[in-house]
């Protein structure tokens, strides 16, 4: 597939209807998402054939994508109920097999080694203070080859350093920067159309070998 | 909701430590064809939790699984077994029901295929 036709195929998809503000939803752009998922595939190999998780997957943009691409099998998870039935319309629609769950990620408790990828818009941590970080350190624990994420790029430095150190990331790479467009959704946003700067991450989760030596080490 | 995303199910309480497999309450189930794809079901036979499996199944009226799969390397080259674990992992669904915690009987809903797995503030 194309670059251009997975971004014609997920303008079709249906957006949050009433967006809350708590859980800071915003609508991944279909030109981000199609960017996220195509250099995720072509350059890295992390999509096609893998099993991808979707974290904060709201109206499935994400997952979709990740299904149009081929994944073996998609899981999106999300604390909200009316993202998730949207979520789920959309993939009929699509005529790809999304598989949603309704959770908080802070208390996800997956078993076994099953998730190749996670791809994710997370909260920008903007309402919530830290909540980008906790998408993060999750992620880096249930994926076991790469991560995919967007954050704010004012917030660069830190996100490298939390990934790296607080959660033994492998490697925190940049991939490029984007324009993020956050549509006047909410009563206090001033300006009809604002752009934010954010960064498309790659992490590297932590080998398997080096948690386990991680673990023993704490316990001498 | 597919078994195998059951499989990856575990209760999430805290302090839960026995919490998988998750019992499966079944009001609505439903099975759906999908593309059989043998590279697939063959890397994620090993990560698959056998009798979680073979239970889960057996709870939405499937019978056809071996309780236990001896040789793998085998089984696996055996396009009849293929076929049984392919229907079973990813055609069958729970459209309606629920998951019962096995530590502490706690019923997670499964309403339109979803699974609800958010916590009460006490359990987290």
């Amino acid at each position: 597939m194309k670059l251009k036709q997975l971004e014609g195929l997920l303008g079709n998809l249906e957006q949050f209807s009433c967006p809350k503000i708590e859980l800071e939803q915003y609508p991944t752009s279909v030109h981000i998402a199609s960017r996220m998922l195509f250099s995720a595939e072509k350059t890295f190999g992390d999509v096609t054939g893998k099993v991808v998780a979707d974290f904060g997957c709201g109206c499935g943009t994400l997952g979709i994508a990740a299904a149009l691409l081929d994944a073996d099998y998609v899981v999106g998870v999300d604390i909200d109920a009316q993202s998730l039935e949207t979520a789920s319309v959309n993939a009929e629609d699509m005529e790809v097999e999304l598989n949603l769950m309704q959770c908080d990620i802070n208390n996800l408790k997956w078993r076994g080694q099953f998730i190749d990828t996670v791809i994710m818009n997370p909260p920008f941590g903007t309402r919530k203070k830290g909540a980008d970080m906790n998408f993060l350190s999750v992620a880096l624990k249930v994926a076991t080859q790469a991560v995919y994420s967007l954050h704010k790029t004012s917030t660069r430095d830190h996100v490298k350093k939390m990934a790296l150190r607080d959660c033994d990331a492998t490697s925190a790479e940049v991939l490029c920067e984007l324009r993020f467009d956050v549509p006047q959704l909410y009563k206090f946003h001033k300006k009809k159309e604002v752009d934010i700067a954010v960064d498309l991450w790659r992490f590297v989760p932590p080998k398997d070998q080096d948690r386990v030596v991680k673990t023993f080490s704490r316990h001498q | 909701m597919r078994l195998l995303t059951h499989n990856m199910l575990s209760c999430n309480i805290k302090g839960v430590t026995n919490g998988f497999p998750l019992r499966i309450e079944v009001e609505k189930s439903m099975e759906k064809e999908v593309d059989f794809n043998i590279d697939f079901l063959k890397s994620i036979f090993s990560k698959v939790e056998w009798t979680a499996l073979v239970d889960a199944a057996r709870s939405l009226g499937y019978n056809e699984l071996p309780e236990e799969v001896a040789d793998s390397s085998t089984m696996l080259e055996s396009s009849d077994f293929l076929k049984k674990f392919h229907h079973a992992l990813l055609e069958l669904h729970l459209e309606e029901g629920a998951l019962i915690c096995p530590e502490t009987g706690r019923r997670f809903p499964v309403n339109k295929g979803i699974p609800n797995m958010l916590l009460h503030e006490d359990e987290v």
